[in-house]
């Protein structure tokens, strides 16, 4: 059944061996990727670029300034001295936020009065408009619970809400993106690898060479496998090590799981390459083709947009692609720990997937021409 | 010539046996219903124009395309059900190169070795066995995309043969290499079926054709001869009984040619580089110098000669055409 198997895997290791620039594209385009990608996908917004218009300038005003910049969220960019000033900062894109305090702005709070600082946000960027946002109604609720618990002459405010947030305390996107974005790439990288393994010998000619020899369908699909396969072990090791170390993105769990469940993914994926070049006449066909698997695992896989709000048929399709399964192993072990009972049912899916397109590429391929 | 007349000698077994082997691509009959009869030892050269469905022929006999009717057995295998047996017996040089570029002539012949599954032990032998064979020992390390076309073929006929196959099928396996390297590979064609290989080689070449033992000529799908090459030069249907072929020679031979289409007593004429073909009516010789001297042509001369393979191509193709109008 395997017959060939040993000399395909032969061929193929010198094809690769054969051509180093590639081997070597190969083993950094995932890194570079997720490098690039990476940084565009951390959402937290620090420094914040502000301008301060302060019309009042004693030292409470000072005191709110540097509330707002010891949140880390706002770098002041300069004072300036008129509202036009400050209007124009914004508009040339120097400064996110301005914010205005009002020339009475002590004296107001003295005498026990509500006063107004101005916020202005830039909200064509919506993720930092957001966050200037909720961090400036944090700052003004702080400091008006600060004066009211001073006025009230209580040495603490009756309810504090101390909300911990577990598994990523520090609430760094990076540590919830990144996985995901391991995923997406390896999805993409090692499903490209063997997505034009056979129909590149399809248009080169040499298949009908091979399919009037005694090797056998699954020799030829495994034999195109395993060499790969080490190649993307080669890129999941280069991925996880940027991970860990550039993203700094620490490793809970346990990282022969890890290495276990990594190996099914690859598996599956490296199947469903093999399965799109069986079912394609040439490179293009298996460009597109492989598309229609990589949208998904992009949009649906849980990596950008939660799957609990998507649609039922929306989330179905997202449940097709391995990736989903792979993320959430993932996050599962490099965020929580997760125990193996979490982790199984969606290894056990991923492996069932791989079997099963493995089994339908070998059937599809025939060793006779149409 | 039809396969009854070619007389099968029992010493010989038959290697291949086509029945009736038809293959349709849509409403298209690419072949149709050819009748093959392939002895141990034989060169079957097998001819045709372009497009005229030789491949697709070799393509069934491999295993590698489903007749759409007929049947066939190649060393005794049926090429439907049992196509396996079949690629497992054979050699095959497809028509265009199809041996990995990228890898050098050593890795090429490695790989086929394991892919026919030779025994570990007796590969290296084997290698160098067929090494030597097609000479390519200068090679070795040569990556297979760097070879001239002559090499080419010649590492992609030691690649075919290293499981020593008893029948090889060569598809067009002259077309585009220089006429040293074209001879060299025909006469080590000629030394392997020296050893017992049989071969089935397609060309378009006519001269290839005169160094086969036998002959088919496939014209728009069909077979429409069949034979030794000798057998195919005494075909009634190519020198029909009373007529006689003549080599003329003439000062401008198109001129004459044409004027001769003009005599009622000639059958047909061809251009052979700077001869004319003649096919004429017996007793003619003399009537016809005389009369192309009349018609401007005074030192035309004429010689009796046996039809060439060329010849019977060429008639047989325009009795096929002129069944094809009518
Ligand atoms: N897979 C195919 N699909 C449709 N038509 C085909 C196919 N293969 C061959 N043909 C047609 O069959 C005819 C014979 O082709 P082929 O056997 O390659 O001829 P030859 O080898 O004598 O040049 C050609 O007209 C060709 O276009
Ligand atoms: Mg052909």
């Amino acid at each position: 059944m395997l017959r060939g198997l040993y000399a395909i895997i032969y061929k193929e290791s010198r094809h690769i061996l054969r051509d180093p620039k590639t081997l070597f594209l190969m083993l950094v385009i995932p890194s570079l990727e997720l490098t690039i990608f990476g940084y565009a996908v951390n959402l937290d917004v620090k420094n914040i670029p502000t301008v301060v218009y302060n019309l009042d300038g004693r030292e409470a005003s000072r005191k709110l300034i540097d509330t707002f910049v010891n949140t880390g969220y706002f770098q002041i960019r300069g004072e300036v001295g008129s509202d036009a000033e400050l209007k124009r900062a914004i508009v040339a894109g120097k400064a996110k936020v301005g914010i205005k305090i009002p020339p009475d702005y002590t004296d107001t709070l003295l005498s026990g009065r509500k006063t107004q600082v101005q916020m202005l946000i830039d909200g064509s960027d919506s993720t930092s408009a957001l966050q200037a946002l909720n961090t400036g109604n944090a700052i003004a609720m702080l400091a008006s619970l600060d004066i009211l618990a001073e006025t009230l002459g209580a040495a603490a405010l009756p309810v504090e809400m101390r909300p911990r947030v577990l598994f990523n305390p520090d609430m760094k996107t990076a540590n919830f993106m990144v996985p995901g974005l391991v995923g997406v790439i390896m999805q993409v990288v090692i499903m490209l690898l063997t997505a034009f393994a056979i129909v590149r010998e399809k248009e080169q000619g040499t298949l009908e060479q091979l399919m009037v020899t005694p090797v056998s369908r699954l020799g030829l699909i495994l034999g195109k496998l395993v060499p790969y396969g080490l190649v993307g072990i080669g890129e999941t090791i280069s991925v996880l090590l940027l991970m860990r170390f550039l993203f700094e993105v620490p490793i809970e769990g346990s990282l022969l799981y890890l290495a276990g469940f990594t190996l099914v993914f690859l598996f599956t994926t490296l199947s469903l390459g093999l399965l799109i070049s069986t079912l394609t006449d040439n490179q293009i066909q298996a460009l597109q083709f492989s598309f229609l698997i990589l949208l998904p695992s992009f949009l649906l896989s849980g990596f950008m947009f939660p799957q609990e709000t998507m649609p039922k048929v929306i989330y179905v399709i997202g449940q097709c692609v391995p990736a989903t399964y792979f993320i959430h192993i993932l996050r599962g072990i490099i965020l929580r720990d997760a125990p193996i009972e979490a982790l199984l049912p969606s290894g056990i899916v991923l492996a069932c997937m791989g079997i099963a397109v493995i089994t339908v590429a070998t059937l599809r391929f025939h060793k006779t021409l149409a | 010539m039809s396969t009854e007349t070619y007389p099968a000698s029992p010493a010989r077994p038959t290697i291949i046996k086509a029945v009736d082997l038809t293959r349709r691509f849509g409403p298209f009959t690419a072949v149709d219903h050819i009748n093959l009869d392939i002895e141990e030892g034989d060169i079957f050269g097998f001819l045709g124009p372009n497009g005229s469905g030789k491949t697709t022929v070799i393509r069934m006999l491999c295993g590698l395309l489903r007749p759409t009717e007929g049947a066939a057995k190649v060393l005794g295998n049926d090429v439907t059900r049992d196509s396996e047996a079949v690629k497992r017996s054979i050699g095959y040089m497809s028509q265009q190169f199809s041996l990995y570029g990228d890898l050098s002539v050593m890795e090429n012949l490695k790989f086929y070795a394991g892919i026919y599954g030779i025994p570990r032990r007796e590969r290296a032998a084997r290698i160098e066995e067929v090494i030597n064979i097609v000479g390519i020992g200068d090679y070795r390390k040569q990556l297979a995309l760097r070879l001239s076309g002559g090499w080419k073929q010649r590492l992609a006929l030691a690649c075919a043969l290293v499981h020593r196959p008893k029948l090889m099928f060569l598809d067009e396996p002259t077309a585009g290499i220089d006429p040293v390297a074209r001879r060299d590979l025909w006469n080590l064609l000629f030394d392997l079926a020296g050893q017992g290989v049989t071969f089935f080689v397609s060309t378009h070449y006519m001269d290839e054709a005169e160094r086969c033992s036998h002959i088919g000529y496939i014209y728009y799908s069909k077979l429409i001869v069949y034979g030794t090459p000798s057998e195919l030069k005494r075909m009634p249907e190519v020198t029909p009984d009373g007529a006689i072929r003549l080599e003329l020679r003439a000062g401008q031979i198109a001129a004459a040619m044409r004027c001769l289409n003009t005599f009622p007593y000639v059958l047909d004429a061809t251009i052979f580089a700077d001869v004319v073909h003649v096919l004429t009516e017996e007793h003619t010789e003399q009537r016809i110098v005389d009369d192309l001297g009349r018609h401007g042509f005074p030192n035309a001369s004429v010689q009796p000669i046996p039809a060439t393979l060329e010849d019977v191509f060429v008639t047989l193709s325009r009795e096929k055409e002129r069944q094809r109008n009518a």
